[in-house]
């Protein structure tokens, strides 16, 4: 089976009839209502864009509403004279990075051998897996637990938790049993190879693909998540990039004392309106330029989830 | 114990292939490496996920830091009862009630006719554009988003109330109104996750057969007839999934968001049952880890008969369920 992005659609189909005059008066209008959702959605990141890049001034006054007015790149400049936005961008690349990495190890060793027929135990161990997203301790066990092993106000307090995500898992796990026939596990097997050896060298080299999808996931969830960091974090020097985007853009904290330069300070006075915008476009560039890459992979994952839920 | 049925039900899933006769303990003992890979995750998910579940026995006792969870002292059913009798739970109930019902009745239809519409354009430059557009907001951050909206509705210079300005409108402060908060929440989050949750119902629409549309040309079948006798029935079976799914979590809302667009003058329709767990149990000057531990049992609780309850539902007359 094709993907939808890629397949000519069945509906629009070499329509062998000619198109009756009512059926074209709901093409254009299916064209139009895409087309204006598409704006709708489009909108409020142009606008953002804009109003990061044009003159301070205007953005106070409010004269910026589409395009740039009085191109600047200033608001980009002060945003790394901000010493916690600079350490918060470096945190969240750690969290990003390290946490994407472990997530998909714990993923891949729970889903392959989850994937293979005739496991004694499998659908029990399956079914302890999923009923957690049903089910669950609530946040305040949960922070308990962090605090009793020992993570509260470490770095592994925000990657230990978030370590797998059960509806990867899920993904993962069907994508081996639709791509690793059991006949090549007997063959393998024939030959003296071990499960282990066989994952190894034959099972990872064709899961390109799953491993990447897992690795982007969870370094998107990981870059923009910031409520574990909210319970579980109280030295600052720990905090990811949207706790710090959090005191700026939403509660308003802007801290002078981040600012080493006094010149730079009264500068910056001036930009803080528009430090929001140059904000919000710094920390979404890097999930964005990640996702053209992987969309085709996400549909992939989203579908097959949703075929064997 | 199971596992005397498990022996005979998986072999007999592919004794086609090749009959399985070794007993149930040298089959583990076959199998060690592939448990021995399980061990890790299996080790995460009994600390991260079990572990909780039995901690939220706290909401049974009086939890103290000195005692911890096992040396405190069991109180029953004492936290269910202050929290049923609190004047908070109507008001906890009703705003997370609305806040969910509200956004299931707005929004769940509009992936569904994204989809519709998507599959039915047939220009691919088109459709390749709209989807890469819609698609890009589910990748950003819910502070992100927030962040977005406190500058776009921003009373000064924010883009909203200057285009009201221009009908001498405003200047609103929409997100100190209480009356404005659900709209928010709601449509910021069609604005996020409409694009990103077609694509599952355009998974749908490409299985179905494209004889079905040739054979409904040719007997003479109008585009939108098309539409409602093909496309929709071929995306029921997953849009009632999804809908159990959603009822299951009609209790929880985009806890998140909410707490980042809450501040002291919506708290009126802006506090919802999760948002009180986490200021009692981290927001409050004495944290109160019982109470606020029974609140989210009773809300997960409440969840998980739901989920079970909009299933049976579901299987017996949608003849689709999760299980």
């Amino acid at each position: 089976m094709t993907m939808a992005t890629d397949t000519a659609t069945p509906t629009g189909a070499p329509a062998p009839v000619r198109e009756t005059r009512s059926d074209r008066i709901v093409m254009i209008c299916n064209y139009t209502a895409l087309g204006l959702f598409t704006l709708a959605v489009l909108y409020p990141l142009v606008y953002v864009v804009s109003a990061s890049l044009s003159d301070p001034k205007n953005v106070v006054s409010g004269k910026v509403w589409l395009w740039p007015v009085g191109f600047s790149t200033e608001a980009f400049k002060a945003v790394f004279d901000y010493d916690s936005i600079v350490s918060g961008f470096s945190n969240s690349v750690v969290y990003a990075v390290g946490g994407a990495l472990l997530a998909t190890v714990l993923t891949l060793l729970a889903a392959y051998p989850l994937s293979r027929k005739g496991l004694p135990g499998k659908g029990i161990i399956m079914a302890l897996f999923v009923f957690t997203m049903m089910f669950n301790g609530g946040l305040i066990p949960t922070y308990l637990v962090v605090d009793r092993v020992g993570l509260l106000n470490t770095r592994w307090a925000i990657i230990l938790p978030a370590a797998l995500a059960v509806w990867n898992m899920i993904i993962t796990r069907t994508y081996f049993q639709s791509t690793i026939p059991e006949e090549l596990v007997e063959a393998a097997k024939v030959d003296g190879c071990t499960d282990l050896g066989f994952f190894w060298r034959v099972v990872l080299p064709l899961s390109k693909p799953i491993i990447a999808v897992n690795l982007l996931f969870y370094a998107v969830a990981q870059w923009n998540s910031w409520f574990n960091a909210l319970i579980y974090l109280t030295n600052e020097h720990l905090f990811p990039l949207q706790m710090i985007l959090r005191q700026i853009l939403i509660q308003n904290n802007f801290d002078p004392s981040q600012v080493r330069d006094t010149a730079e300070l009264i500068r910056m006075k001036e930009l803080q309106e528009q430090l929001k915008f140059s904000l919000i476009v710094i920390a979404t560039i890097p999930p964005l330029l990640i996702y053209p890459f992987v969309q085709k992979h996400f549909v992939k994952g989203a579908m097959v989830g949703s075929l064997k839920g | 114990m199971a596992t005397d049925t498990l022996v005979r039900r998986i072999p007999a899933a592919h004794a086609g292939a090749r009959p399985n006769k070794q007993s149930l303990g040298a089959r583990m003992r076959r199998n060690w490496q592939l448990y021995a890979m399980l061990a890790v995750p299996l080790i995460w998910l009994a600390i991260f996920a079990y572990w909780p579940m039995y901690g939220a026995i706290i909401a049974f006792k009086d939890y103290n830091i000195v005692d911890g969870i096992l040396g405190s002292r069991w109180v029953g059913f004492k936290h269910f009862e202050r929290f049923a009798e609190s004047y908070q739970f109507w008001r906890l109930i009703k705003n997370t009630l609305i806040l969910h019902v509200y956004e299931l009745v707005a929004t769940f239809w509009l992936p569904i006719m994204l989809a519709l519409g998507l599959n039915m354009a047939r220009r691919r430059w088109y459709r390749r554009s709209v989807q890469l557009i819609t698609y890009a907001p589910h990748f950003i951050s819910t502070v992100v988003v927030v962040g977005l909206i406190v500058v776009i509705v921003d009373p000064n210079s924010g883009v909203l109330n200057l285009f009201l300005g221009q009908f001498g409108i405003g200047p609103i402060d929409v997100l100190s109104n209480p009356d404005y908060f659900r709209h928010l929440y709601v449509w910021s989050g069609a604005w996020q996750t409409m694009g990103f949750s077609a694509i599952i119902y355009l998974a749908a629409l490409t299985s179905v057969s494209p004889e079905l549309h040739e054979a409904a040309i040719v007997d003479g079948a109008s585009r939108l007839r098309r539409v409602w006798h093909i496309d929709l029935p071929a995306i029921r079976p997953v849009a009632v999934i999804l809908l159990i799914l959603n009822i299951g979590a009609i209790m929880s809302v985009g806890f998140e968001k909410v707490l980042l667009l809450q501040n002291t003058l919506n708290l009126q329709t802006s506090e919802v049952i999760d948002t009180y767990v986490y200021k009692l149990g981290f927001a409050s000057q004495v944290p109160q880890f019982s109470y606020a531990a029974a609140i989210g049992l009773f809300r997960s609780v409440i969840g998980l008969v739901l989920l079970v309850l909009a299933n049976t539902l579901a299987r017996k007359f949608a003849k689709s369920s999760l299980w």
